[in-house]
C-alpha cells in the first residue's frame, strides 16, 4: 500500500470519527434539548412560547397568547361550591370546556356532574353521572358537582415517573403537556377521577378556540397526555374568577384566596359547615362542599 | 486465539446455529414471526390513531397491557425458585437447568418492558423517564422505581448467563468472583422486583382492591407457581427434542415446590376474601366485581372463577406426589397454574381495581382486537427471544458448540436441535 493512500485513508477514518462523534453530541443535546418548563430559564421559556403561539395560530387560524403568568404572592386558592344550591344545569361542565379548549371530539370534561339520592347523602356507589331528565332539579335529587381537588397532598404528583405534574405556590396543580408520557400513573392514584386523558388528537373546531392561554393550563393539547382542571390558572392568577363561578346561575361556585382573612371563601369556612370529599384518604383538598341553607 | 477472534467465532457460530433447524423448528419461528409482524401492524395504527382504538377509557385507564406486564414480571422473578436451590444449596440436579430460568427472566423483562412501551401515550418521549438525559422522579414515584429494578434485574441475569456460556464456549470454566456475587444479588432483586411492581398498586389509597397489605406476598406466590410452570414445558421440550438429560428429580422437586407456593397464594386469596366479605364495607364493591358482578355487569365473573378451579386443580394434583410424577397429570397440573395465575393477575387485578371508577361509574372494560394483537406481538417477541437463546444455550451445555472443536462442519451437523437425517431424505418422510 502506497504511503498516499495510508494518509488518504487515514484523513477519512479520522473525519468518519469526527463526523460521528459530531452526530453523536449533536443527538445527546437535542435530545437534552427540551426539559421541564419550570427547569427552563426565562429566555428559553419566552422563546419557547413565542413559538406554541405560532404553532396553534397556524393550526387554528386566529391569534393565540401562551402566558406564562406566574403565581402572586401571598395567594393560596381555595374552591367552595354550595350543595344546597347547584341545581345539576351542567352549565359549569361547558364553560370550562369552552374557556379551557376542553377536546369537543372526543368529548372531554373536567368537571364531572354526580346526581344523587337526597335519602343516601354523598354516596358514589350510587351516583348517576348521565342524569338526563326534561327539567333539572328533579325531585329527590341533590348535585354534586367533581372536579381536581387541588389536594395539599396529592397523590397524582407523588406517582407520576418524570415529574411532569406538581403543585405550583399558589396551590394549583398543575401538568406540563410537554414532558408528560402519558402512562396514566396519576389517573389510577387520583381519587376523585378528575384527570383526563387524550385517547385521541384532540378536536377543537376552528373559531371556537379561547386563544387567552396559560401554558400550565388552558394552551391547546396533543394526543396522548393527561389534563385537568387548573382553577382557571389563565384567569384566576390576573385577579378573574374561574369560568364556572362565572357562569353558574345559582351562585352555588365560590372561589377565592385562602390566605386572606377577608375573603369570602375564608367567610364560607369559618361560618359554614364544610366538608372535603373522601376525607379518609388525607389527600386535604382546597375545594370545600358545603350547605349554606 | 485473540479475544475478537474468539468472539467472533462465537457470534458467526450462534448465528449459524440459529439459522439451522428442522421444520418444526422453522414452524415456529415463522409462526412467531407471523404474529410479531401482526403486532407490529396493530401497534402501528395505534400509534397513528392514539390510543383511543383500545377498549380503556378514563373509567378504566389501565387494562391488558398493564395486566401481562404485571403477570410477565412474576415470570421473571419466578427464576429465583430455581437460583435458590441450585447456587445457595447446590442441589446438582437443578443447579445444571439453572441457566434456562434466568434465560426465562431475561426474555420476561424484554416483555415486561416492552409492554410497558406500547400502553404509554407518547412512546417518543419514554426518555423522559430515564436519569441523566431525562428526569427521573425517584424515589417518590414506585414507576420510577420499577423501570429501574427491571432494568438492573435484566443486565444481572443476562451477564451471569452470558458469562457463563461464553465461558463454556471457550472452554473455561466461569470466573467465580464475578458469577457468584451477581447470583446472589439476583436472589433479593427477584423478590424486588415483584414486590415493587406490587407496591406500585399497593401504594394507592384510591383504588382500595390494591390498597391491601397483603398483595405483595400474594404477587410472590402466585409468581413462584407461574414462572416454574412455564419452566416445566420447556424442560419436557428439550428433553425430547434434543439430547439433553433433566433428571426426574429436578422436575419432580419443582413441582412440589410450586404445590407450596400454590397453597401459600390460594391462602392469601382467602385471607384477603375473608376480610373483605366478613367486614363488609363499600369496598367490597370491587371484590364482589371480580367474583359476582354488580347488577347486569358481568364480563369478568367466568374469568374469576375460571381461576380458582384452575388454582384449585393445580394444587391438588401438585400436592400428591404420584400425581406429580405421572406426566398427564403434571402437564395438567402446569397448565391449569399458567392459566390460573394468568386470568388472576392480569384481567382479575387491574379490572377489578380500575371498576366502579372512584367516583363509582362502572364501565365495562374488555380488550379490544388491537390489543389483543399488539398483546399476541408482545408474547411471540419474547417466546422468539427465548427459543434462539436456547438455540444457542443448549449445544454449548452439551459442549457440542466449542472454540476448540471445528463449528463449520461436525458438530452443526449433528446439533441437538436438529433431527437426524440421512443425505437426501426429503423433510416430509
Amino acid at each position: 500500500m502506497k504511503p498516499e493512500d495510508e494518509r488518504a485513508r487515514e484523513l477519512s477514518r479520522r473525519r468518519f470519527v469526527s463526523c460521528a462523534a459530531g452526530a453523536a453530541a449533536a443527538w445527546v443535546l437535542t435530545a437534552c434539548g427540551p426539559r421541564r418548563l419550570v427547569e427552563m430559564p426565562k429566555e428559553k421559556l419566552r422563546g419557547s412560547l413565542r413559538e406554541l403561539e405560532r404553532r396553534y395560530a397556524a393550526t387554528y387560524g386566529t391569534a393565540v397568547t401562551v402566558a406564562d403568568t406566574p403565581p402572586i404572592p401571598g395567594v393560596l386558592f381555595a374552591y367552595a361550591l354550595d350543595l344546597s344550591r347547584c341545581i345539576g344545569c351542567r352549565r359549569c361542565v361547558y364553560a370550562c370546556v369552552d374557556e379551557n379548549n376542553q377536546s369537543r371530539d372526543p368529548q372531554i370534561h373536567w368537571i364531572r356532574v354526580l346526581s344523587m339520592e337526597k335519602g343516601k347523602g354523598i354516596d358514589f356507589s350510587d351516583a348517576d353521572p348521565y342524569y338526563d331528565p326534561k327539567e333539572v332539579p328533579e325531585e329527590g335529587r341533590f348535585y354534586v358537582p367533581v372536579a381536581c381537588q387541588q389536594c395539599k397532598n396529592p397523590p397524582c404528583t407523588k406517582v407520576c415517573p418524570t415529574g411532569a405534574t406538581w403543585t405550583e405556590p399558589d396551590g394549583i396543580v398543575v401538568i406540563d403537556y410537554d414532558w408528560c408520557i402519558g402512562c396514566r400513573y396519576c389517573m389510577a392514584a387520583c381519587p376523585y377521577g378528575a384527570r383526563h386523558f387524550n385517547w385521541k388528537e384532540p378536536s377543537i373546531p376552528k373559531g371556537a378556540l379561547n386563544p387567552g392561554t396559560h401554558v400550565l393550563g388552558n394552551r391547546p393539547r396533543t394526543v396522548g397526555v393527561v389534563e385537568k382542571c387548573t382553577f382557571c390558572i389563565q384567569r384566576t392568577r390576573v385577579g378573574r374568577y374561574p369560568a364556572c363561578v362565572e357562569v353558574c346561575p345559582v351562585g352555588a361556585r365560590k372561589f377565592g384566596n385562602l390566605l386572606d382573612p377577608a375573603s369570602e371563601i375564608r367567610y364560607i369556612i369559618e361560618q359554614k359547615r364544610v366538608l372535603v370529599l373522601k376525607e379518609e384518604l388525607n389527600t386535604v383538598p382546597k375545594f370545600f362542599y358545603f350547605y349554606a341553607t | 486465539m485473540s479475544t475478537v477472534r474468539l468472539f467472533a467465532r462465537f457470534i458467526t457460530g450462534s448465528l449459524r446455529l440459529v439459522l439451522r433447524g428442522n421444520a418444526s423448528y422453522w414452524t415456529w419461528i415463522v409462526a412467531l414471526v407471523v404474529l410479531i409482524v401482526s403486532g407490529a401492524l396493530a401497534y402501528a395504527r395505534q400509534v397513528g390513531s392514539g390510543l383511543v382504538i383500545t377498549a380503556m377509557r378514563d373509567q378504566v385507564s389501565w387494562g391488558f397491557y398493564i395486566g401481562n406486564f404485571t403477570f410477565l414480571v412474576g415470570v421473571a422473578a419466578a427464576a429465583v425458585v430455581l437460583v435458590v436451590p441450585a447456587y445457595v444449596y447446590d442441589w446438582k440436579p437443578i443447579r445444571q437447568i439453572v441457566v434456562y430460568g434466568e434465560l426465562l427472566a431475561v426474555s420476561a423483562i424484554v416483555m415486561c418492558l416492552l409492554f410497558v412501551l406500547v400502553d404509554i401515550g407518547r412512546p417518543d418521549r419514554f426518555w423522559h423517564l430515564l436519569p441523566v438525559v431525562g428526569r427521573m422522579n425517584f424515589p417518590t414515584s414506585l414507576l420510577a422505581w420499577d423501570v429501574l429494578v427491571l432494568n438492573l434485574y435484566f443486565v444481572v441475569n443476562f451477564a451471569v448467563v452470558t458469562h457463563i456460556l461464553y465461558r463454556a464456549f471457550s472452554g473455561r470454566p466461569y470466573a467465580k468472583g464475578f458469577v457468584v456475587p451477581l447470583v446472589l444479588l439476583s436472589i433479593p432483586m427477584a423478590v424486588g422486583i415483584h414486590t415493587v411492581t406490587a407496591f406500585l398498586y399497593n401504594g394507592l389509597a384510591a383504588r382500595p382492591y390494591w390498597n391491601s397489605s397483603i398483595l405483595a406476598p400474594q404477587f410472590l406466590a402466585s409468581a413462584f407457581c407461574s414462572g416454574p410452570a412455564i419452566l416445566l414445558f420447556v424442560l419436557q421440550l428439550l428433553r425430547r427434542f434434543t439430547r439433553f438429560e433433566i433428571q426426574d428429580a429436578a422436575i419432580h422437586k419443582i413441582a412440589e415446590l410450586m404445590a407450596y407456593a400454590m397453597f401459600l397464594n390460594l391462602f392469601l386469596h382467602g385471607a384477603e376474601a375473608f376480610k373483605e366479605f366478613y367486614s363488609d364495607t363499600e369496598h367490597l364493591l370491587f371484590t364482589r366485581y371480580w367474583y359476582s358482578g354488580l347488577g347486569t355487569h358481568r364480563t369478568l365473573v367466568p374469568y374469576a372463577w375460571s381461576a380458582v378451579a384452575l388454582n384449585v386443580i393445580a394444587f391438588a394434583l401438585f400436592i400428591v406426589p404420584a400425581a406429580r410424577r405421572n406426566w398427564v397429570t403434571l402437564n395438567i397440573g402446569c397448565l391449569a397454574t399458567y392459566a390460573g395465575v394468568y386470568i388472576e393477575k392480569g384481567m382479575g387485578l387491574i379490572i377489578p381495581g380500575l371498576t366502579p371508577d372512584a367516583l363509582g361509574e362502572i364501565y365495562e372494560y374488555y380488550p379490544s382486537l388491537t390489543e389483543l394483537r399488539v398483546a399476541a406481538g408482545i408474547f411471540a417477541t419474547g417466546f422468539l427471544v427465548f427459543t434462539l437463546m436456547l438455540k444457542v444455550a443448549v449445544p454449548i451445555a452439551l459442549g457440542e458448540f466449542r472454540e476448540d472443536r471445528d463449528t463449520s462442519t461436525g458438530v452443526l451437523e449433528s446439533l441437538p436441535l436438529e433431527s437426524a437425517r440421512a443425505p437426501g431424505a426429503s423433510w416430509r418422510s
